[in-house]
């Protein structure tokens, strides 16, 4: 993005080649849209998939987030990175979903989102003993039936945090909340966790 | 992993990683590989866009409703004037009856009382030479 700024402020110099100079910076920029969107997306999909367990709902506010960032693109700064000036996009448009869902509560909304049993069904592949693959599945299924009960704002920095591997800073930037706030609410949702992994035993 | 370096990393800050013990630690790492490993099965999953074609009824259906409504408002009010301005045309015709039969009987009373004045009158005014007899009525009529 910055690179396109530079490159229109050369090139506009010139007189004969402006009109050139100008398209030349938008294909620039459009190329660097396309490799942000191709950098990006899975991560998006997938934090939105997690919060969400719909595939559906997850591709749609990815497509978006990412519809949301093509029209705001010229106005990022790069105060942040990329992945976090989108991730912030899809927290608001997450956040926005449940809103809007909660308000028109009179309306028949389909959900999509699967169950907890079904979504631990999917186990990294390795080389796994059945015991445990197994074990592997009840663990997943447990942090799944945390995740589920935990508020919207600890089951994202929990998930931003243990999914994403995002630096509490990071988290913080793309959630808006203090680095302190973010902790308090990882403390609390690793609490649950726990409950959850230890209290069915 | 970026959160199981930092648990080394920062020892000194009190990081929320820190109360993570060794089967929590293993859990979260499932939960993170299950969660990438079903996010990567379905990103790569072909779609087929079936949802437009489906519900392209729907918006024809809307319009077809739309106008059914819109029509139907149109000649329900349409409807309602008509009747209006029938029956205000039957009220200025029977109020313009009634006027007419009103005039028609008061001339007619007018024409009655006119005449029963004049027959009177007639009756009262008799000859001279008749008066007697007249008087003789007039006594007898009131005994």
């Amino acid at each position: 993005m910055r690179d396109t700024r530079a490159s229109t402020k050369v090139m506009a110099a010139g007189t004969i080649v402006e009109p050139i100079a100008a398209q030349t910076a938008e294909e620039i920029s459009a190329q660097e849209f396309v490799r942000v969107v191709e950098t990006h997306r899975p991560q998006i999909f997938r934090f939105l998939l997690a919060s969400t367990r719909d595939v559906d709902l997850a591709e749609t506010l990815t497509q978006e987030c990412f519809l949301k960032a093509h029209r705001n693109w010229s106005h990022f700064r790069g105060e942040s990175t990329a992945m976090t000036w989108l991730m912030r996009i899809a927290i608001n448009l997450q956040k926005d979903h449940w809103r809007n869902r909660r308000m028109q509560f009179w309306r028949q909304t389909r959900s999509n989102a699967v169950d907890v049993d079904e979504a631990s069904d999917w186990l990294p592949s390795g080389e796994r003993t059945a015991e445990q693959r197994l074990l592997a599945r009840e663990q997943v299924g447990r942090v799944w039936t945390a995740v589920k009960g935990l508020s919207e704002r600890q089951r994202t920095v929990f998930l931003l945090r243990y999914v994403e591997e995002q630096e509490l800073n990071e988290i913080a930037t793309a959630t808006g909340l203090s680095e302190g706030t973010v902790k308090a609410h990882l403390s609390r949702a690793l609490a649950k966790v726990r409950t959850e992994l230890g209290g069915k035993r | 992993m970026k959160w199981m370096k930092s648990i080394t990393g920062k020892a000194a800050e009190p990081q929320p990683d820190l109360e993570l013990n060794p089967e929590l630690r293993q859990a979260l790492q499932n939960f993170r590989q299950s969660v990438h490993a079903w996010s990567d099965a379905e990103i790569n999953r072909p779609r087929s866009v079936r949802v437009a074609a489906d519900s392209a009824w729907r918006p024809a259906l809307a319009w077809a409703l739309g106008c059914v409504v819109i029509a139907g408002g149109v000649s329900g009010g349409l409807y309602d004037h008509h009747r209006v301005v029938v029956e205000r045309q039957q009220a200025a015709a029977r109020i313009a009856h009634e006027r007419q039969l009103a005039e028609q009987q008061k001339l007619q009373q007018t024409d009655e009382s006119l005449l029963a004045n004049v027959d009177t009158d007639i009756s009262r005014s008799v000859p001279a030479a008749m008066e007697p007899l007249a008087q003789l009525m007039e006594d007898n009529g009131s005994n």
